[in-house]
């Protein structure tokens, strides 16, 4: 195995395991803000605003890896997949940071429709970006 | 695509933190208050002036006045008293320390750090002697140590009463004593869990037989779940023979400083109010605690406005919820308190209250950072606040935060303790 071929057998199973972090905290943010929403317990709130930060780190790191391969992969031609993944998993991003300040906000303002809204964004997109990390992957062996 | 989304969000996160100006034409002081729409944002305005240095300089105060340096290197001075004797203690100390809840907490905190004094409080109280009021102290000594964080402070009848953060305790003592070697007595427990706002207010009342204690709020407006707002916001009523005590006054967030009005014997508080809310949301205020009075928080605002981030909405409690007397102004953190007597400074400056204005991080033009004078007529604010100590801000630099005031009748001077520069600023009529 060259050092290329070794780099590439840790950065991939890496970078699927970063990835499951937004995957499920992003998920996990909108079950929370659901329960929030329905309860006005202040604690659900809370759990949604770490998980969002969480969310953000560790998709912030995965998105690294993400565009990375994009890049190699553009120079060997491309795919579609994966330009729709780091797509789907940027504009996650950056609908989280803005949700991250949204939940930031007092009490019932944490939430509200507009950081549910964001929330259920958030969800569907990461599972795309997801979705799309995995099957490429699938492809591309 | 990315990038402008980026570039596009980037700038409505500025524009978001930095909310909406002030509007210049609202008056924000006195008996009614202009008060704009709720103006929330992505991102709370947090503008910290950071701390410089008087390097020689002191602050201002009105022509045929003169300010100096009554006493340095305290160790964080709040509150103070003047006693019988026309000693002075100054109670020195930082408490609070509720756990980070949320990741804004942690960065919110680090942020408003900047603002204040890094030397660790000193959990003392420190007894200045000046008998022949020429503005130096003869004597300075350390009359207790080991307190917790201690705030108000009260002198009756052969014993000092201190307002520890957890606690209020109280020493046998006399004026003229430089020293307490005998232990702390405990007269009642205070509201101490989290402690978010952790100052304990106090003052007598004035045939001595009560104490009143204000104890503020564990939030800004109840988001760390009301269960931790038992006995918050409140203002109490200690019996000081038998330490029972009774809760006169409620949803008054932040009471941080008591005083009894002279002319009526009637107590007063500086209360600060909610952040969050905009720029010009919502103004501090003084106002008589009325027994059995409920202030709004955290349902209502200035009476009945509603503030659209408590849910559950509590329709029944806001009817009931009364306007303060008096608006001091949005963000400026309003934290001394203390009455003219026996005909103050004469003049324009006989009959009325000095309050300490610690200064604002909520918005982004400065409020507070200074010293006001409000007109009192028969026992109530008449007239708009006028400036009485000013020049803690300089270049948008802090060289000092007022907190709390202390007038002495009978040498006729203002103290006015400085938690930034850890100095008492002595002001007098010039000789």
């Amino acid at each position: 195995m060259d050092i290329r071929g070794l780099a590439g057998a840790t950065a991939r199973p890496l970078h699927g395991i970063l990835l499951a972090f937004p995957i499920a905290l992003f998920t996990f943010a909108l079950f929370t803000d659901i329960a929030y929403l329905k309860t006005a317990e202040i604690q659900w709130s809370n759990f949604s605003a770490w998980l969002i930060t969480g969310a953000l780190v560790f998709g912030g790191v995965a998105g690294v890896f993400s565009i990375v391969d994009l890049v190699l992969g553009l120079r060997r031609g491309g795919s579609r997949r994966v330009i729709i993944h780091v797509a789907a998993l940027a504009l996650a991003w950056v609908l989280g940071l803005v949700n991250a300040f949204k939940h930031s906000q007092d009490a019932w303002s944490s939430v509200g429709g507009f950081g549910l809204t964001l929330s259920i964004l958030c969800t569907l997109l990461v599972l795309v970006a997801g979705w799309t990390a995995f099957s490429a992957r699938e492809i591309a062996r | 695509m990315i990038k402008h989304l980026l570039t596009a969000s980037a700038v409505a996160l500025t524009v978001a933190a930095c909310g909406n100006a002030s509007d210049p034409k609202l008056n924000q002081t006195g008996v009614n208050p202009d008060l704009p729409k709720p103006n929330e944002t992505l991102a709370p305005a947090m503008k910290i002036s950071p701390p410089a240095g008087w390097n020689g300089e002191t602050p201002t105060a009105p022509r045929g006045f003169t300010v100096t340096a009554f006493a340095t290197d305290l160790k964080i001075p709040r509150q103070m008293l003047v006693l019988p004797n026309g000693d002075v203690l100054i109670a020195e100390g930082r408490g609070g320390g509720a756990p980070p809840l949320r990741p804004k907490d942690v960065i919110a905190g680090s942020i408003k750090k900047q603002g204040n004094t890094r030397i660790d409080g000193g959990n003392r109280i420190t007894l200045l002697r000046d008998a022949n009021n020429d503005g130096v102290p003869e004597l300075r000594t350390v009359l207790v140590e080991n307190l917790n964080a201690p705030y108000g402070l009260a002198y009756v009848d052969g014993y000092l009463y201190v307002a520890e953060q957890d606690a209020l305790v109280r020493f046998a003592f006399q004026p003229g004593q430089t020293g307490i070697a005998t232990p702390a007595e405990r007269v009642t427990d205070l509201p101490s869990r989290l402690n978010h706002h952790w100052t304990k207010a106090m003052t007598a009342s004035a045939d001595g037989a009560r104490l009143y204690v204000g104890i503020g709020s564990n939030s800004n407006i109840g988001e760390r779940g009301m269960a931790v707002e038992e006995e918050r916001a409140v203002v109490w009523e200690i019996d000081r023979a038998t330490g029972a005590r009774r809760t006169i006054a409620t949803g008054i967030r932040n009471p941080t400083a008591l005083a009894i009005e002279p002319g009526t014997g009637l107590l007063w508080s500086v209360v600060n109010e909610r952040d969050e809310l905009g720029p010009q949301l919502v103004p501090d205020y003084l106002t008589q605690v009325r027994d059995g009075a409920f202030y709004g928080w955290p349902y209502s605002y200035w009476g009945q406005n509603i503030d659209p981030r408590v849910m559950p909405q509590k329709p029944d409690l806001v009817a009931k919820a009364i306007k303060p007397d008096y608006a001091l102004g949005s963000h400026v953190a309003a934290l001394g308190l203390d009455f003219a007597r026996d005909g103050g400074f004469g003049g324009a400056f006989a009959n009325g209250a000095f309050i300490g204005m610690h200064g604002s991080w909520n918005r982004q033009d400065p409020s507070g950072y200074k010293v006001v004078w409000v007109p009192f007529s028969n026992g109530r604010p008449a007239g708009q606040p006028i400036d009485f100590v000013t020049g803690f801000l300089k270049d948008g630099d802090a060289r000092g935060r007022p907190v709390g005031v202390a007038f002495d009748p009978a040498k006729r001077v203002l103290l006015v303790a400085d938690d930034l520069s850890n100095t008492v600023w002595r002001i007098a009529p010039a000789a």
